[in-house]
């Protein structure tokens, strides 16, 4: 079994967000960052679930420069085998959805996994760009996943409900929360990532379709108006009355 | 101006669906396409918000994004269409990204706004989960705009729609869909206008009951904080947060959650929040509208009841 799994970097999740340069620009001032948690507690941990039962590889995919190295590195630490790093910085989506498309077409892997979406951009689009450009069946929103020879029974969310699904290889697949538990690394696979592979590639060409203009931070909340405990009746009161959301 | 607006549709015309029928309306000439099972009678009111053109699927019975996508890039091509514009649903996600990689079209992901005003084309969207608000640029002439679900406002404008089925080879499905597991008669969290949460606070989950009467007084769904989830109280779908559902409702009452930053960026989208902790220091009051320093055990049955009296003099 071959498993291709996207890693993007993003902020630590308790990052304090703002920007610079006109508000044009995010400012990755004092920000740590971490891999994407939905490609590593959820798509990264099943890949590495499957190969460990069934035998084959995990490679991770990557569109950055090396400051994405670290974050790499900790997936590789976790248990990938080999990490690709497309040098490029991501414009946007669809550039990354082409380079990776671009790499894997001549790879032969049988499940490409992405995480539902990053929590930077939160833009859900990587797999279902993927499996665009690479004419493969989309899984997206997958909660869950078993694999049977070739084929693969998975568990989605979808409109009111699960849904229970099949398909052959290849597909693609968004894995999101109930896939897989968070796996920490431990001392033997941090020494082991330092040597593992990672091999860097340069992009294809390909122009940005969409690009942020400038950024906005939400208008703060005013304050918080106290309602005494006992008197449930003022704030069903506030909430018709004052707020109209009642 | 020619939109393709692309909707799902099954017993009524859901909030989502008038929602993206007023914003297809606002870009031009509304084509609505969808599939399945739908009665003329709800095609019809599709012309309320502005649909004048409906295009029927009725041989796709089941959601699959490869056929969805196929059929809604052929209508794409056949009516020359500018603009698609669908609902950044569970469907959604699947098939928006796939449609614009497909056509090489800009995508929008999570639309908040309509258009700014300006030479180029401009919206909104959420990022940072919430914590932080991008104005996207597309560039190219077909644009993809997936709106998120309660942020535009609809709005009705009649017109009497003209509906055509339509009946194409759209190719075999590679996915199989085994089986359905319904979770409930529920709103969805992410289209929920009311939402009741609750976390560690309750204490266990067999002391969820105050929570869901309260749910079920106002109409509301149920959430909760992600330790509640991680720790089985609650099922995995009711997390709400950095790594769980985003949600923008009205109104969110949160119980027993202290408000660490990971669930407020899934929650601060919302109208109006309000708070239950007995630890007045919880960070939550910080982001809350209306504050309840008290027990979630005392303070939720007698909210239910002021409810359930509201309720019954209106």
């Amino acid at each position: 079994m071959k498993i291709l799994v996207c890693i993007s970097k993003v902020p630590d999740t308790t990052s304090k967000i703002n920007f610079v340069d006109n508000n044009s620009k995010f400012d990755q001032n004092g920000v740590q960052y971490i891999v994407n948690p939905y490609d590593e507690w959820y798509a990264l941990v099943r890949a590495l679930e499957l190969v460990e039962s069934n035998g084959g590889t995990v490679t991770t995919i990557t569109v950055g420069n090396s400051s994405d190295d670290p974050t790499i590195r900790k997936a590789l630490a976790i248990g990938a085998n080999d990490a690709v790093r497309i040098n490029a910085n991501p414009t946007d989506s669809y550039f990354v959805a082409k380079q990776i498309a671009d790499y894997a077409a001549n790879e032969d892997y049988d499940i490409i996994m992405t995480g539902k979406e990053t929590i930077d951009y939160n833009g859900s689009q990587i797999g279902s760009m993927l499996s665009a450009l690479l004419e493969m069946p989309f899984v997206s929103l997958a909660s869950k996943l078993e694999t049977e020879g070739s084929k693969a029974v998975l568990e989605r969310d979808v409109q009111g409900g699960l849904e229970v699904v099949e398909v052959d290889f290849p597909f693609v697949l968004s894995a999101s929360k109930g896939m897989a538990e968070q796996r920490i690394p431990n001392m033997r696979g941090i020494m082991a990532a330092r040597t593992k592979p990672l091999k860097v590639i340069e992009p294809v060409e390909q122009k940005a379709l969409t690009s942020v203009v400038k950024f906005e931070l939400p208008n703060p909340k005013t304050g918080c108006k106290y309602v005494d405990p006992e008197n449930m009746e003022e704030l069903v009161e506030l909430l018709h009355n004052e707020s109209k959301v009642i | 101006m020619s939109v393709l607006v692309f909707v799902e549709i099954k017993d009524k015309l859901t909030k989502a669906v008038q929602e993206t029928i007023t914003y297809g309306k606002s870009l031009g000439n509304v084509t609505l396409l969808t599939y399945g099972d739908v009665s003329d009678s709800l095609l019809l009111e599709t012309g309320n918000f502005g649909a004048e053109h409906v295009l029927i699927c009725k041989s796709i019975n089941e959601r699959n994004e490869q056929l969805l996508s196929n059929l809604i890039i052929n209508a794409v091509k056949k009516y020359n269409c500018e603009y698609i514009v669908l609902s950044q649903d569970q469907t959604g996600k699947a098939v928006g990204p796939r449609v614009a990689a497909n056509l090489e079209a800009g995508h929008i992901s999570g639309a908040i706004s309509f258009p700014e005003k300006s030479d180029e084309f401009i919206v909104k969207t959420n990022v940072f989960s919430g914590k932080a608000i991008a104005f996207v640029s597309v560039h190219t002439p077909i644009k993809v705009i997936s709106i998120l679900p309660n942020s535009i406002p609809p709005k009705e404008n009649k017109t009497t729609a003209l509906i055509t089925e339509i009946n194409e080879d759209l190719g075999e499905a590679r996915i199989k869909v085994k089986e359905l597991k319904p979770l409930g008669d529920g709103i969805p969290l992410p289209e929920a206008e009311l939402v009741v949460s609750a976390g560690r606070g309750l204490k266990g989950p067999e002391n969820w009951g105050i929570v869901e009467e309260l749910a079920n007084s106002l109409g509301a769904t149920t959430a909760c904080s992600r330790p509640v989830a991680d720790i089985g109280w609650r099922p995995h779908h009711e997390h709400v947060g950095q790594t769980g559902v985003a949600i923008r409702p009205n109104l969110y009452i949160a119980a027993g959650i202290s408000g660490a930053i990971q669930h407020l960026a899934g929650v601060n989208g919302s109208k109006v929040i309000v708070v239950i902790n007995t630890d007045p220091e919880a960070p939550f009051f910080k982001a809350a509208d209306y504050g309840i320093i008290g027990d979630a055990f005392e303070v939720l049955p007698r909210l239910t009841s002021a409810i359930n009296n509201f309720k019954s003099s209106q």
